[in-house]
């Protein structure tokens, strides 16, 4: 923590940085996100195990952008978003420095896409053998059993939207939500909506969901939206051999074709 | 369910599926009149929200039709239809929706005999998978 810490106080003292992004000390022992601008509050950071949300939803935002540059406190989660940042272009090389502190204490200072990438080579990319688990469980349910689960989760969504704004990938600023000419989903939380809201949302994370969490973790009503996004992440590896958040030149999933795609199902 | 006659909605692209069907018509062959075509200007256009919103406004069944890969009239429109629908599909079926409800294909302006065939046989499924209640219920639930 202290050799975060005194990076941190160091490169906003050089003017390296105009901001850092990371976590400090939030109510009970939970860990919040806090914006440091001046040298001296650099104490004010932490790094623990507690420290679980994805930052990088930082970096989209109009008004944290101007505030100049940044640099961000990352989690494996927060240098593959960088990565699939960088392949939507949304970030530039170099527009933000990354602090990738570790549980033992000391910290790893990564300035270009290319220094992320090779961490990133290194880390796990695959969903972890638990998520793997949850998720042929659920696949596992027959047809009506699925459709009575997601009924009754969906039930529950208020339409908040926070899953939206926790969202690192989720950085539209106009969203067809907010689209009401014509209003493709209703504005009141009710079961039509909310399951066409839960579509949309997860089909427009397909081959970008870099599988962060921050999704089921904002949510309100505890609906488990990473396993939409699971799905989506098995549906797009089995299918086109890809993987969201490894590289920074990369083409997406989603937005490029091969002749011999799957089509047993296309009469 | 000898009485239920089937909803279908035909998402087709212009350049292909729909000249297709218009052949059918044309060469005066008989086919199910259970469905409603809606004319896209390609596949690529027919985003799933579509089939959502025709699934929540009564329809029992779906189909999707475009250009035989190659013959995109913009080239590539088909391919990357193609690829959504893989994911899509996936999707659906882990939500627990029936995908037997959406049957997709390729008609091309000459095959307006498969056409026909298609409606039918998508006509006869739907009508043995029965009205999509499940779906359709969903539209009371609240204030659209």
């Amino acid at each position: 923590m202290e050799a975060l810490q005194s990076k941190a106080r160091e490169l906003l003292a050089a003017k390296t940085v105009q901001l850092i992004i990371g976590f400090g000390q939030g109510s009970g022992t939970s860990r919040r996100a806090v914006f440091i601008r001046e040298a001296s509050q650099a104490g004010r950071l932490v790094f623990d195990g507690e420290c679980r949300q994805n930052l990088a939803v930082y970096l989209m935002k109009p008004e944290v952008k101007k505030l100049g540059k940044a640099a961000l406190v990352t989690t494996p989660a927060a240098l593959r978003t960088i990565l699939q940042l960088a392949a939507e272009n949304q970030i530039s090389d170099h527009d933000v420095l990354v602090l990738a502190p570790s549980l033992a204490g000391d910290v790893v200072q990564l300035a270009t896409f290319q220094a992320i990438e090779a961490l990133v080579a290194a880390l796990e990319s695959d969903l972890s053998a638990a998520e793997k688990e949850e998720l042929r469980k659920y696949e596992s349910f027959d047809l009506a059993q699925r459709r009575q689960f997601w009924e009754e989760q969906f039930s529950r969504c208020l339409k908040c939207y926070a899953c939206r704004a926790a969202c690192p990938l989720c950085y539209c600023s106009r969203c067809t939500v907010e689209c009401n000419q014509p209003q493709w989903i209703p504005v009141p939380a009710h079961d039509l909506g909310n399951l066409e809201w839960n579509v949309m949302r997860a089909m427009h994370l397909a081959g970008r969901c870099v599988n962060c969490g921050d999704c089921s973790r904002a949510c309100p009503v505890g609906i488990p939206l990473h396993l939409l996004n699971q799905k989506l992440i098995s549906e797009v590896f089995a299918n086109f051999n890809s993987r969201s958040g490894t590289a920074a030149k990369t083409d997406n999933a989603m937005s490029i074709f091969k002749p011999n795609d799957a089509e047993d199902f296309i009469r | 369910m000898p009485d239920f006659n089937p909803k279908i909605v035909a998402f087709v692209c212009n350049w292909c599926t729909y000249a297709g069907a218009d052949l059918t018509g044309t060469s005066r062959m008989k086919y199910s009149p259970q469905v409603s075509i809606i004319r896209f200007p390609c596949t690529g256009r027919i985003d799933f929200m579509l089939l959502l919103k025709a699934f929540a406004n009564g329809a029992d069944g779906i189909i999707v039709s475009g250009c035989h890969p190659n013959d995109c009239h913009y080239s590539s429109g088909n391919f990357h239809a193609r690829r959504r629908w893989i994911i899509f599909r996936g999707l659906l079926d882990f939500l627990g929706i029936d995908v037997r409800r959406v049957q997709f294909s390729w008609v091309s302006a000459a095959e307006g005999a498969k056409w026909a065939q298609l409606v039918n046989d998508t006509a006869e499924n739907i009508r043995q998978l029965g009205p999509f209640s499940g779906f359709h219920k969903l539209r009371g639930s609240g204030v659209e």
